[in-house]
């Protein structure tokens, strides 16, 4: 049970991508490299929201293969954006919802995301109401609530400021420890990296490093 | 004046509520496709915006006529022409006005940008779930413009009224086109009235479109 990748193409027609790796179905794998390096390019592939030459292979299942492309609404992942992630029409407990009506039951229950990730004081809330901090909470709770496969952060503290950031950090440290799902956490940071994730792919210039 | 006004009233609801039937998926494929020569079907749409009335009239004359092939179409059905009909008028006023609707909505559809359809579609919405529960919500400045303009837009028509319907009283004559009758036949009075309903009309209509776009735009994030 494994999350198989091998993404080999060019993206936008000038940049190419070279990134063959294989994780296990569970725990937190950080995506490590310089701004521009690819990093986000890999998650997206993986949500299916770019399409990359390449095979990516989930537990056995095939998502991408040659003809083969299962689309972004198929796979199921729980994508954390840069920046806002949530529906911005929508308050905090819609956005659950949207997530929620969409999903098949699983192992994220509503009532307990909404505690762990602490927005319970939220629900009622437009995303522009929320702080920085408030909104990637909210976000990764909706993202849970999915029942994802996969679990895809890109750079979750990179809008924050420094206090809200170690904040989130311990937050989402014991959030992701255990979490029965395979997580990629894309970040540029090191110590960050370190000390969320259990293993790290380092990327530079489309290519993954030894 | 009370015949007349009804027609203009139902001509420019019916010509409103199809053309942003129409439009939508237009100015949606307009909005989101990546092909070069979307621009070259985004010209022909915008086309009513500089063409004489007259010539969009005189062409929908021709294809309304029961010599035109498109008719043809219709002759097992036991209609042989819509010229000089109110559902000829109809379709005069969607060409005319299509560029009122398509272009309000395509920058609307433009302004919500990638983001918000991704984020639904890790979700697991599908395509037209996207459509229903975000984009459509998210460009609801758009659509309000569109009918404002559009309802607006037909009421003010009368080149093309004229030459495809004629002005034929009771069935396809509207205020634009009486006050041409009205004149003609030196009623400068009653001619006078209808006008000034008009300003004030056309005044209400920007003014409303001018308010519900601050509105919405103040209470979006």
């Amino acid at each position: 049970m494994t999350v198989a990748v091998a993404l080999d193409g060019k993206v936008g027609g000038v940049f190419t991508l070279q990134a063959t790796f294989e994780v296990p179905s569970h725990g937190v794998t950080a995506l490590l490299g310089p701004s521009g390096s690819g990093k986000t390019t890999i998650l997206r592939a993986l949500a299916g929201l770019d399409r990359i030459a390449g095979t990516i292979i989930v537990d056995g299942v095939v998502w991408q293969d040659g003809d083969i492309f299962l689309a972004p609404d198929l796979r199921r992942t729980g994508y954390v954006f840069q920046g806002m992630s949530l529906l911005p029409h929508r308050t905090v407990a819609a956005n659950l919802d949207y997530a929620i009506h969409r999903s098949p039951p699983g192992a994220f229950a509503r009532d307990d995301i909404i505690d762990r990730a602490g927005i319970g004081h939220l629900l009622g809330r437009r995303p522009a109401r929320l702080s920085g901090g408030e909104a990637q909470r909210a976000s990764i709770a909706r993202a849970l609530l999915s029942q994802p496969r996969l679990l895809l952060m890109d750079e979750p503290l990179s809008a924050l400021d420094s206090d809200a950031r170690a904040q989130l950090l311990d937050w989402l440290e014991n959030l992701l420890a255990g979490i029965g799902i395979p997580v990629f956490y894309v970040t540029h940071d090191n110590a960050e990296a370190r000390r969320i994730a259990a293993q790290t792919l380092r990327i530079r210039e489309g290519s993954i490093e030894s | 004046m009370g015949l007349v006004l009804a027609t203009t009233a139902e001509l420019a609801f019916i010509t409103t509520i199809l053309l942003l039937l129409l439009a939508t998926p237009l100015a949606w494929w307009l909005a989101r496709s990546r092909r070069w020569w979307k621009e070259v079907v985004g010209a022909v749409a915008a086309l009513p915006l500089v063409l004489p009335p007259t010539v969009i009239g005189f062409y929908v004359l021709i294809a309304l006529g029961p010599n035109s092939p498109l008719m043809a179409l219709l002759h097992p059905f036991g209609i042989r022409t819509l010229a000089f009909s109110f559902t000829g008028l109809v379709i005069g006023s969607l060409f005319y006005s299509l560029p009122f609707a398509v272009q309000p909505l395509r920058t609307a559809f433009e302004a919500i940008g990638d983001r918000p359809l991704e984020i639904a579609a890790t979700m697991g919405a599908k395509p037209l779930d996207r459509f229903m529960t975000v984009a459509l919500p998210l460009s609801r400045r758009g659509f309000l413009s569109a009918a404002i303009l559009v309802f607006a837009h037909t009421i003010g028509e009368f080149g093309v009224v004229l030459m495809i319907g004629g002005n034929i009283p009771g069935k396809t004559e509207v205020l634009s086109t009486r006050i041409y009758q009205l004149v003609e036949s030196l009623q400068l009075g009653e001619a006078h009235r209808i006008a000034a309903l008009l300003v004030v009309f056309s005044f209400a209509a920007l003014l409303a479109l001018l308010l519900v776009e601050r509105r919405i735009g103040s209470v979006q994030p």
